[in-house]
């Protein structure tokens, strides 16, 4: 008879910069100054659009509004690892990565608007439209990386989900899919600590989401999801592997969802301000803010220019949005099939 | 001409496929080294290899997720599910996912696959493994629903649905895999996707069908003194209307047999479509022959719910009658 440790598991924590903006210079990424910069311009105007969504929303100038305030580390830093030739899976909280990836913003206004063709990804980009089950795409994730292992091309796949979409099966089979056909996959769980209203020890027993990833042979790391140069470095890390042929991985990002579940929820109900206020003082921003202030990459000033800049930008792109040309009721038929039957063809005529 | 049944048939379409086109791809539980369980992919893995004919993990979820994934991406993938009553795990994702993608992206995306699966009663199979959910799959919008009945159509059909650009949920008559065999060419040649079949001219009626029943059906109307019209639906989405309109005004009288329960059943369908249409060309009530609203039986008491002989001559002497 034998008894004995077969394996031992560890679970690897990384953050670089701490809520003071004090990073660990060992552990900095390899990213430039204006690289820097230009990541702190995203997280802004990333913000920006989320604050103008939710004005907008309360204005009746859009539907619900899916805000992501809080998590602009988390997916600007992981969307930033990405090349425009990789894949992007995003859920309805993923705006931030999305915008990241070069996704025209009025066309997210269309979508929380009400209207199909904001989800019409422009011909040059490979961002899915956002998936509104919850983590029904990690799957969908793993399918495309699976063609593009196939094809034997350099690209990876990144999917979002919170913490919340790894209890579904879904998960689960896009998980292990992924690690049996070794896939260029990256699963980003966004642990923002609720799904709506239900906290995150609700959703499992294990310690870490990271340690999910063991069970499938796939390498996972939590990060200190607040922190864009963890996020970013265990991005990097995980999206050159994936492209190396190293298969896929996952990627915790520990942080937290400042904003309603959406326009309709009332966090209220379940949190508490002194909570609210805790997370207040960890802001992604804030702390990329303190770092680069203290590195002279930005000043006051500068900040101001960034944040006027933002706002134009957005401005401009509400504007697209609400001089957008009416919708063709036409299109509600159009695509349903690559053809239209002669089925749907009458059932045109009848709305016209 | 080589004679094969229908799922040697199935065989051939997919071995013409993944030859012709390399973003063809096999994937399900036991399709690989083993063939299927019902030989369907037999010798296909040793011809193109496990990166083409891939067995999967046993996860029909996964099954149907990832080839909406691979689609997505550019690839052509064929998924077996090994038994359609498997297909309600996946469901949410046919549903949700691979039905609407194109719509919901407006066109941007598209979920080009084919989803085969067995179906149907009749053989004496566990739980679940005798299921007619075709209705389900109709009654989801941007899907295509074929139903071949004989090797020639499996053959063609399969054919056109991996070419299609839209998704198809491909059933495949489990209870006559074997049992018709006929001269199917070894070459490639299509059948296509929202024809109905005359199978043969008649005068007194018309009698619907599809899949496993229709053999059944014929069967049965042999022993009937009428001249029917028999119509091989073969496509339920999209239907042919027009083939099944233009009989009805021809006979006026109608049978419609399928072995999925009665209630939303596609003969409520179709039944719907001849009164829009060509309602005041009926002599009589269109009579349904069809499975039961209960669940399907184990194997001692299938026979008891499938329509079947005198079931099928019944209704005719009915509709007939009036």
């Amino acid at each position: 008879m034998v008894k004995k440790v077969i394996k031992n598991f560890e679970i690897e924590y990384l953050q670089v910069l701490d809520e003071n903006g004090k990073a660990d210079e060992k552990l900095m990424p390899n990213l430039s100054g204006k690289q820097i910069k230009e990541l702190y311009g995203l997280m802004v105007l990333c913000r920006t659009f989320d604050d103008k969504g939710f004005n907008m929303q309360r204005q009746g100038r859009i539907g619900t509004f899916i805000q992501f305030k809080g998590q602009e580390a988390s997916q600007v830093g992981s969307a930033y690892a990405l090349q425009d030739s990789d894949w992007m899976f995003p859920m309805y909280r993923s705006g931030a990565a999305l915008i990241t990836r070069k996704y025209p913003i009025h066309m997210l206004y269309l979508y929380y608007g009400g209207d199909e063709r904001g989800l019409k990804t422009p011909q040059n980009q490979n961002n899915f439209p956002i998936c509104i089950p919850v983590g029904t795409h990690t799957a969908h994730a793993a399918g495309c990386a699976w063609a593009q292992k196939l094809r034997k091309e350099k690209n990876a796949t990144m999917v979002y989900t919170g913490e919340g979409g790894t209890s579904k099966g879904d998960f689960h089979e896009g998980m292990n899919f992924a690690g049996v056909f070794q896939v260029p996959c990256i699963f980003v769980v966004e642990n923002n600590l609720y799904a709506i209203s239900v906290p995150r020890a609700k959703q499992t027993h294990a310690e870490t989401i990271a340690q999910k990833a063991i069970a499938y042979g796939i390498r996972s790391i939590q990060v200190d999801g607040n922190d864009i140069f963890a996020v970013y470095n265990a991005a990097k890390e995980a999206v050159d592997s994936a492209r190396a042929g190293k298969g896929p991985a996952l990627i915790e990002c520990l942080t937290y969802r400042r904003a309603d579940h959406s326009t309709s929820d009332d966090a209220k109900r379940y949190r508490s301000e002194s909570e609210l206020k805790e997370w207040a003082k960890k802001d992604p921003i804030d702390r990329l803010e303190k770092y680069m202030k203290s590195k002279k990459l930005l000043d006051d000033k500068s900040k101001e220019e960034i944040i006027k800049k933002a706002k134009e930008t957005v401005e401009k792109e509400v504007e697209i949005y609400e001089n957008f040309p009416a919708p063709n009721p036409e299109d509600i038929v159009k695509y349903t099939f690559s053809e239209m039957t002669p089925n749907l063809k009458e059932q045109l005529e009848e709305i016209k | 001409m080589p004679q094969m049944t229908i799922v040697q048939a199935v065989n051939s379409a997919m071995k013409n496929e993944l030859q012709r086109d390399k973003r063809v791809m096999v994937l399900g539980e036991d399709v690989g080294v083993n063939g299927g369980v019902f030989r369907a992919t037999d010798g296909l893995q040793k011809e193109f290899g496990p990166e083409r004919v891939v067995d999967t993990p046993l996860a029909e979820l996964g099954i149907a997720a990832t080839a909406f994934g691979l689609a997505v991406n550019g690839m052509r993938p064929i998924a077996e599910i090994q038994f359609s009553g498997f297909m309600y795990a996946p469901f949410d994702q046919i549903y949700s996912h691979i039905a609407r993608i194109r719509t919901r992206s407006r066109g941007r995306f598209s979920a080009p696959l084919v989803i085969r699966a067995p179906y149907g009663a009749g053989i004496r199979a566990l739980d679940l493994h005798c299921e007619s959910g075709e209705s389900i799959f109709a009654h989801t919008t941007g899907l295509k629903v074929v139903i071949p009945s004989h090797p020639y159509d499996a053959k063609g059909l399969l054919i056109s649905a991996i070419r299609d650009p839209d998704p198809v949920i491909f059933y495949e008559p489990m209870r006559t895999y074997r049992l018709i065999k006929e001269d199917v060419p070894e070459k490639e040649y299509t059948v296509p996707i929202g024809k109905a079949e005359i199978e043969q001219e008649g005068s007194d009626l018309t009698v619907l069908s599809y899949g496993a029943m229709m053999k059944y059906t014929k069967e049965a109307l042999q022993k009937s003194k009428y001249s029917a019209e028999i119509i091989d639906v073969r496509t339920i989405v999209p239907l042919d209307t027009e083939t099944i309109i233009n009989s009805v005004k021809k006979t006026g009288r109608c049978v419609i047999v399928h072995e999925a329960p009665k209630t939303c059943g596609f003969a409520a369908e179709i039944i719907a479509r001849i009164n829009e249409r060509c309602f005041f060309s009926l002599e009589a009530p269109i009579a349904r022959v069809t499975g039961l609203d209960t669940m399907i039986p184990f194997g001692k008491l299938e026979n008891h719910y499938l329509p079947g002989e005198k079931r099928i001559l019944k209704a005719v002497e009915k509709v007939m009658s009036q």
